[in-house]
Parts: structure tokens; C-alpha cells; sequence
């Protein structure tokens, strides 16, 4: 079933498929993972049409970033969740709390600003803990435990606080959401640093691929023909160099994109190349069969949701250093966001199905057409419609395709 | 001879690929008890399907022939109206409600306002309950009744339907003695009293004896014979001999090389409580064993507790308060968890690979790993090169068919499905494989090489255990058979002692009646 009438030429590589039949695997079994891809550049084209290419100019490239940076880290999490069979409800409210106690630390106790960051992401990892031990040990659907969660650290922010803002961080402190790499190998107009960082992550990127590819024709896999694996590579090797080239122009290279990125990289490691990644696929997929294949099911929730915590934490020294403060109603209705961008992401509600890069896109999905649509005037309620008919069409196409996929078998 | 209520004429009913009923008749007389007896699998809950219509009109061939006319039931509605009412196996009780909600639930007592007349459906439901003998408070909930109160008000459930032909489906399957001689009474009164035909699906063969007017015997979904039960000469052993007379073919590859060594592993006085109702065992001082390159087999109607024997043992994952004792190679090892038992090279697939043993939306790779996925691990990080290799030298070994290791599980036949479950077991380099049902729903073809490679394992020197419904299968493959009843070992036969009727004795053997010896002299 490699080569088809359709390729008369067959590829003298092992395992290569045709041009035909990789186009034809990626628009069919392989639909839900290109769609997405689709989906995002539809909107991306759509938007600088209406925006007269606003969208896709330096400073708002630089902006989107940073504007959705702790939403994205919060999708790592999340999707991890979601794939578990979970969900998690109070994300917004331990960013919230843990940004609260850094600033009381830092703003009112006068001390280091690496020690507010410590500070934080511990109240994250602690919440985590406390969750993961309802869900994990007493058995409490994540549902309701993080529903109590979403008002326990509300209201534990609120105390904090003392109901009151609390601003401003000291300037490191902000620097770690606000701050650029910028000049660090001069340049002349443009940043060559965040060209270079840019240029060896393509490479490495590139290499990856490559060695994927021929691990996979090795055991006689099918992989995409040649051309098109190039065609691919070179595609996202102009995208990534042009958003370099936008920056390099702009400010330089974000902090919190070099943070987001490390993360991305980490979190696509757990979930595809360790124990605990296959565990979590296998809970969401088949929850007997994972206990009767020795998965410690109990082990594997608590980390989750531990894990979970910890990204919320790190979500909250973002968030704080963004807004350099912190305020009582600060991470309000986060969780929703990031809940979307797993959806949005190609995660199944039902658990089993998804992937720290797919929620990452949808994210950047929500991040540009939210953006887009605040260049274009349109106010907050139409944004929020929008956004709302996006997540249920995302999942309804997930959905329909599971019910042909079923039907077909 | 009384006319026939109703008459099934050689109702023929297909799945894809598989001929689940094939002619059969089936003639029940008005106002008898009519029991059908036969095999797991012979095709005796399809046919019970097909009669109330929960597989509807023109999706079989054949006649359905009811009260004088071909019936045509498109749904259980349907088939309720006219008066058939099917109490299944498993309770179709909501709990939290109360016993008059219950009975009446689908079917409420209306006033002329279209709300629930309480007050006339209390009263009813106490009726009909005096009428199966029971003496409880309407308002009572169900959840507060024990499992037998619980089976009466099936009945009383099905009275208040007018029924006129009752079918019931193993109705004592969960019940103490007691509850089961009080619900066979209440049969028989029902038929002389109020003149209701019932139908009995039963695997109890005394139970058939005692309340049955005619008995007809179902096997590889044909009807093979339909007998008189006042007749001397329709005993039990009658019975027996009609379920399994069937030619043993060359159906199973011949065993060779085995050569059965020490003993490998041993559970002893193994009793097991039901995870949700306390006091209830499931598993009674139960052992068994097997040797190093033996296959031994554990023969059981549904019901004996087979599955829920092999799970308690496997890492306790059924079942509450499990005691007794397990050895391997003469020393005493834990069992607690799944990772201990896979640790002690223990391995067992499951009857039901699609719900308990496969994620079904992962790749075969995958799931080929899930379970010795430490050996692919250095440094905490999955070697996944070595993964795709292992997968695919399974893929050829076990020749599992798929264009690749990167499918999805979910998308393979039943047989290859449990050829990637035994690849997995087999990649734990357990040296005690606990086969449950290895080979349900798998066509001719695939069953031969599941046998193969049941042989492979057991010429390698690793203790087979398998559980089959199939006493053909047992007998083909096996070196050695316990038989289970009703959660009692009930004993042991070599394979040159095992018959079927041999086997099928110890199988229906009940609770009170003295266990058999160990010994092998009970074939015939």
C-alpha cells in the first residue's frame, strides 16, 4: 500500500511512501494533526487581509508573544491533563496565588527577586500536590477537586493580598516577562544574536527530522516521499527565520519566548520519549488495560496534576512580572483558555489523544485571532463569541471524525 | 399436545463474517416451562435477542411465529406490548429508586392530568409483589434489597407488563440456594396459577431437571434436539451429552515437543470476597497449578468465577480481601500489584481484549511496549529506535497482519488484536502466561495460530494456564484441566481422563454436593 497507481515512479528509498500517498495520509487518517496546521495559517492569511498587514508586522509579532506567553505555558500543562482523562479548573487561581505570594515577598518582605520566583513556583507545586492527592489517592474527580481548588486559591488570594493590588516588582523581577535579549553580538539595525539563537535551533530542528526519518525507513515505516519532506522542512525553516528576521528588527529576542521554548522542548520530551509521557497516554486511553499492564495509575495522576501545578507557578511569575505586580482578580478565566487551546490543539475529550505542540498551536490559534480581531476594533464580547464558536467547531470536527473513523472500522 | 405460544422457524441470524444462528427452531407449548441449555457461545442470548426484538424484524431470516401470528418486532417495545418480557442476567434495576418506581418505571400509573397517580401505583405494586411472594414497602429503595428480592421484582416488574411468555436469562446465576429454590417456585406457581409460559436460559442442570417441562439443547447455533423432560430417560447426563456432542477436529496443532518439567507455580486455598457486596465469595479455597512446559486448562461455565480467579491472583485486580497463598518454583511470592506480578515474570491477557487489554486508540508499537516498557528504558528516557524494532520483530514473529506497527490497535481484526496482546506479554519475558479466553471472537484461521503459539510458549519451558469457555479448546491444547464451579475448584483430570461429559460434571457440580477428589477417574 506504499506506492500507488497514482505514482507510477516508486521511491527507491526503503519505506518512503509516493508524493501521492503522503498527501493523501496527511489529508485523511493523518487529518485532525494537518488540520490544525491548516486551520492556523487560514487565520494567520485572513487576518493580515483584514488588518492590511498589520498582524504580521515586528512589534506585533513581539506582542502576541508576550501578550500569551502564560496562556501557553499553561497549555503544556493542560493538554497533559486533558490526555490523562483529567481536567483542571483552577489554573487561574493558583496563577493568581502564587504571583500573590511572590509579590508579598518580594514587594513587601524586600527580598531578592529569584527568591519571589522560587516562592511562586513553590505555592504552584504545592497546590499541585494538594490536588493531585484528591484526585490521585481519594479518588475525586479532577472536575469537582479543582472546581473547589478554582475558589480555595481564589479566596487564598484574596487573603494574601489583603484585597489589594500590589505593585511594582523590582525591574529584574519584570525583565523576566518584559525583557529582551537584544545587542549581545551587535548588528546593524537588526539583532544578530536572535538570529543566530534562531538559525542553530532550525538546524537542530532540521537534524531531528532527519534522523527521525531514517530511523523510521530503517525498520521499513512509512515516511513522507523526499520532495515533500524537504518542501516541509524548508517551509518551517522560512516561517521560523522570518519571525526571527521580524524580531531581530524589533526588540530582539523575548525572555519569556526563550522560557516558553525550553518548556516546549522539555514537555515534548515527557510526553513522547519517557515512562511517565507513555503512562499518561495510556490512563487517557484505556484506564483497565494500563492498570493490567502495571501502570501505578495512582502515581501517574499525582504527577500530573502535580505537574500541572508546578506550570501554573511558573505561569504566575510571568503573569506577575508582566503585569509587574500583583492583583486579587489576576488569572481570571485562564483555565478556560487553556482548556481551548488543548481542544483547539487536536486533544480527544475523552482522554489518550494529544500533544504538547498541537496545544501549543492552538493557543497561538486563540493568541492570533484574539489579536487580530482587537486590531480590527472589534470589542471584547465579540472576541469572546468568536472564540466560544472556534473551541465547538474545533471539537466538533473531532468528533465527527472519531464517528467516521468508528464507523469505517 | 397443548398449542404452541410460540414457534421460532428455523431463524437464521448473521454477523459480519460470522453465522451466529443457523436454522433453528425452537417450539414452546403454551403454559410450559421451557428451558434452553448449551454452551457459552452457542448462540442461546442471540436467540433470545432476535425473539424480543432488540435485534428487530428483517435483520434475520426466518419466522418468529407468536400467539398465531408472525410476529414483527422492531423493537422491545414492541415485543413488551405483545406481552414478551426478557429479564436478563444482569438487573435492569435502578437502585436509587424506590421498588414501586421501579416497577413501573417506562410504564407510570397516570391520572387524568398526565402526573404519576402515586396512590394507585403503590397499591398495584403492592399486589404484585404479593404476587411473587414478596412483602416489602413500596417506597422501599431497591438498593436496600438483597440480590434475590432484588430478581423477584423483575418479575413483579414483567407482571405488571400483562406478560404473557417470560424469559429469563440465568436467573440464578447470583443467587444463594435459598433465593434460587424460592424464584423456581414462583416459576412453577406462576405457570399453574395465572398459566405464564416461561423460556430458561440455565447452565444449572438440576435446577433445568427440576422445574423444566421441556428442555431444548443449542450448540454452534443450531437447535441439535428438543427433549420431553417427563421422560425417564432426559437426565442431566442426557443434557451433558447433547451440549458437547461435537467431533473434536483437527482443529489444534498437534503438541509436540512439550516436555513438562518441575512445578512452576502454585496458588493455594486462594478465596476471594466480591468487591461490592461484603460476605459474598466468589473464590472458595481454590488451587491449582502448573509445571514448567505444561499447559493446564480451567474449565467453567460463565459464572464459576474463571476471570475473577486469574485477576485476584494477577496484582489483586479484582475483588476484595484476597487470602491464600502463591509459589513460584517452590518459594512463596507477593502478588499485590500488577508491577509485582510482571516483576515475578507473570503475565496474564485478559478476556476482554478490546475493553481491559489494548488501548485501543494507541499505535500496535505501543501497546506492544505498554507492559515491559523498563526494558526499553536507560536513564529515564524511552529508547524509541529499539521500540519500533521490537514491535516490528513481533509484527513478523506472531504475523500480526498490518500495513504497519504505527496503525492504530483499535483498527485490527479480533485476531490480530490479541496477537499484539500476547506480543506484549511476551516481551515482559513472563515465564507464567495466564491465557483468559485467548481465542473469543477469532476466526478458524487465527485461532490455529494462537494454538501454535500457546505450543511455542510451553515448548520454551513457560507454565500455560488457560481459561476457556470452549471444552474443545481445552481438551486440544491442554495438558491438564481443573474445573471450576461456582467458585470451588471441583477438581482436576489429566488429559487422557478428560471427556466432555466428564468435564461438564465437575462443572455443573453445585455448592452443597461433596467436592470431587483430585483424583482422575471420573471420565467415563
Amino acid at each position: 500500500m506504499s506506492t500507488t497507481a497514482t505514482a507510477p515512479k516508486k521511491s527507491s528509498e526503503d519505506g518512503a511512501d509516493s508524493i501521492g500517498a503522503t498527501i493523501r495520509a496527511a489529508l485523511t487518517s493523518n487529518i485532525r494533526q494537518s488540520g490544525i496546521f491548516i486551520a492556523f495559517v487560514a487565520i494567520i492569511v485572513l487576518f493580515t487581509i483584514l488588518t492590511d498587514g498589520k498582524l504580521l508586522m515586528g512589534q506585533n509579532v513581539t506582542n502576541i508573544i508576550l501578550q500569551y506567553s502564560y496562556i501557553l505555558v499553561l497549555a503544556i500543562g493542560m493538554v497533559i491533563v486533558i490526555i490523562g482523562g483529567h481536567i483542571d479548573l483552577s489554573v487561574g487561581s493558583v496563577v493568581a496565588f502564587s504571583g500573590a505570594v511572590s509579590a508579598v515577598i518580594v514587594i513587601k518582605g524586600g527580598q531578592p527577586w529569584w527568591v519571589g520566583v522560587i516562592a511562586a513556583i513553590g505555592v504552584g507545586i504545592l497546590a499541585g500536590a494538594w490536588q493531585g492527592f484528591w484526585v490521585a489517592f481519594v479518588g475525586i474527580p479532577a472536575f469537582i477537586t479543582t472546581l473547589a481548588g478554582m475558589l480555595i486559591f481564589r479566596g487564598a488570594t484574596y487573603l494574601t493580598l489583603d484585597n489589594i493590588s500590589l505593585s511594582p516588582f523590582p525591574s529584574e523581577y519584570a525583565s523576566i516577562a518584559m525583557g529582551f535579549q537584544n545587542g549581545l553580538l551587535g548588528g546593524n539595525g537588526y539583532d544578530v544574536f536572535t538570529l543566530v539563537v534562531f538559525g542553530l535551533a532550525v538546524a537542530a530542528y532540521i537534524f531531528s527530522q532527519f534522523r527521525q526519518r531514517a530511523a523510521a525507513a530503517r525498520y521499513h515505516q512509512h515516511v513522507a516521499a523526499m520532495p515533500l519532506f524537504i518542501v516541509k522542512l524548508v517551509a518551517v525553516a522560512a516561517v521560523v527565520m522570518w519571525i526571527a528576521w521580524l524580531m531581530a528588527n524589533n526588540r530582539g529576542l523575548p525572555n519569556v519566548l526563550i522560557i516558553l521554548t525550553i518548556l516546549v522542548i522539555i514537555y515534548t520530551l515527557v510526553t513522547t520519549r519517557t515512562v511517565f509521557g507513555r503512562n499518561v497516554y495510556a490512563i487517557g486511553g484505556n484506564l483497565t488495560a494500563a492498570t493490567l499492564s502495571g501502570v501505578k495509575v495512582k502515581w501517574v495522576n499525582f504527577g500530573i496534576m502535580l505537574n500541572m501545578g508546578f506550570l501554573a507557578g511558573v505561569a504566575g511569575v510571568i503573569f506577575g512580572a508582566r503585569s509587574n505586580g500583583a492583583q486579587p482578580a489576576a488569572g481570571n478565566m485562564f483555565e478556560l483558555d487553556a482548556i481551548a487551546a488543548s481542544f483547539i490543539g487536536g486533544a480527544a475529550v475523552t482522554g489518550g489523544v494529544g500533544k504538547v505542540t498541537g496545544a501549543i498551536i492552538g493557543g497561538l490559534i486563540m493568541a492570533t485571532m484574539t489579536n487580530g480581531m482587537q486590531l480590527l476594533g472589534y470589542d471584547q464580547s465579540l472576541q469572546n463569541i468568536v472564540k466560544g464558536l472556534v473551541l465547538l467547531l474545533a471539537v466538533a470536527f473531532d468528533v465527527y471524525n472519531k464517528r467516521r473513523a468508528g464507523a469505517s472500522r | 399436545m397443548a398449542e404452541n405460544i410460540l414457534e421460532m422457524r428455523s431463524i437464521t441470524k448473521t454477523f459480519p463474517g460470522v453465522k451466529a444462528l443457523e436454522d433453528v427452531e425452537l417450539r414452546v407449548a403454551k403454559g410450559e416451562i421451557h428451558a434452553i441449555c448449551g454452551e457459552n457461545g452457542a448462540g442461546k442470548s442471540t436467540l433470545m435477542k432476535v425473539l424480543s426484538g432488540v435485534y428487530p424484524f428483517g435483520t434475520y431470516e426466518g419466522d418468529i411465529v407468536y400467539q398465531g401470528d408472525v410476529a414483527r418486532f422492531h423493537s422491545i417495545k414492541d415485543s413488551e406490548h405483545a406481552g414478551v418480557v426478557i429479564i436478563h442476567q444482569e438487573l435492569a434495576l435502578v437502585p436509587q429508586l424506590t421498588v414501586a418506581e421501579n416497577i413501573f418505571l417506562g410504564n407510570e400509573r397516570k391520572n387524568s392530568l398526565g402526573l404519576i397517580d402515586w396512590n394507585t401505583a403503590n397499591t398495584q405494586a403492592v399486589e404484585l409483589m404479593r404476587q411473587v411472594g414478596l412483602d416489602e414497602n413500596p417506597t422501599t429503595m431497591v438498593s436496600q434489597l438483597g440480590v434475590g428480592k432484588q430478581q423477584l421484582i423483575e418479575i413483579a416488574k414483567a407482571l405488571s407488563k400483562d406478560v404473557s411468555l417470560l424469559i429469563l436469562d440465568e436467573p440464578t446465576a447470583a443467587l444463594n440456594d435459598s433465593d434460587s429454590q424460592h424464584l423456581l417456585d414462583l416459576m412453577k406457581r406462576l405457570r399453574d396459577e395465572q398459566g405464564i409460559t416461561s423460556i430458561m436460559i440455565s447452565h444449572k442442570l438440576n435446577e433445568i431437571e427440576y422445574v423444566a417441562d421441556t428442555t431444548t439443547i443449542i450448540r454452534d447455533g443450531q437447535t441439535i434436539e428438543t427433549l420431553d423432560m417427563s421422560e425417564p430417560e432426559s437426565t442431566q447426563d442426557r443434557i451433558i451429552r447433547g451440549m458437547v456432542g461435537r467431533e473434536l477436529e483437527n482443529r489444534y496443532p498437534p503438541k509436540t515437543g512439550r516436555s513438562i518439567g518441575e512445578e512452576l507455580f502454585r496458588v493455594e486455598d486462594w478465596t476471594v470476597h466480591h468487591p461490592t457486596q461484603p460476605g459474598r465469595l466468589v473464590i472458595e479455597d481454590a488451587s491449582f497449578d502448573v509445571k514448567a512446559g505444561e499447559v493446564v486448562g480451567i474449565a467453567g461455565l460463565m459464572g464459576a468465577g474463571r476471570t475473577e480467579m486469574a485477576m485476584s491472583v494477577f496484582g489483586r485486580t479484582y475483588g476484595r480481601h484476597a487470602t491464600g497463598k502463591v509459589f513460584k518454583n517452590g518459594q512463596e511470592i507477593h502478588t499485590r500489584s500488577v508491577a509485582e506480578c510482571i516483576q515475578n515474570g507473570i503475565a496474564y491477557a485478559t478476556e476482554d481484549r478490546k475493553r481491559y487489554g489494548l488501548n485501543l486508540i494507541d499505535d500496535i508499537r505501543h501497546n506492544i511496549s505498554s507492559a515491559g516498557i523498563k526494558k526499553l528504558t536507560k536513564n529515564g528516557w524511552i529508547d524509541t529506535n529499539e521500540e519500533l524494532k521490537v514491535a516490528q520483530e513481533y509484527r513478523v514473529a506472531m504475523n500480526i497482519k498490518t500495513p504497519s506497527v504505527l496503525q492504530k490497535a483499535g483498527n485490527l481484526s479480533g485476531g490480530n488484536q490479541q496477537k499484539v496482546v500476547l506480543s506484549k506479554w511476551m516481551y515482559t519475558d513472563a515465564d507464567i502466561v495466564i491465557l483468559d479466553e485467548p481465542t473469543r471472537g477469532i476466526d478458524v484461521g487465527a485461532k490455529y495460530e494462537i494454538y501454535t503459539i500457546i505450543n511455542k510458549l510451553a515448548a520454551e519451558g513457560k507454565g500455560v494456564i488457560i481459561i476457556s469457555s470452549e471444552l474443545p479448546e481445552l481438551l486440544g491444547t491442554c495438558d491438564r484441566i481443573f474445573t471450576l464451579a461456582f467458585g470451588r475448584v471441583t477438581g482436576q483430570l489429566g488429559i487422557d481422563d478428560a471427556t466432555p461429559e466428564a468435564l461438564m460434571k465437575l462443572m455443573t457440580q453445585e455448592r452443597t454436593a461433596k467436592p470431587a477428589t483430585a483424583s482422575a477417574g471420573e471420565g467415563k
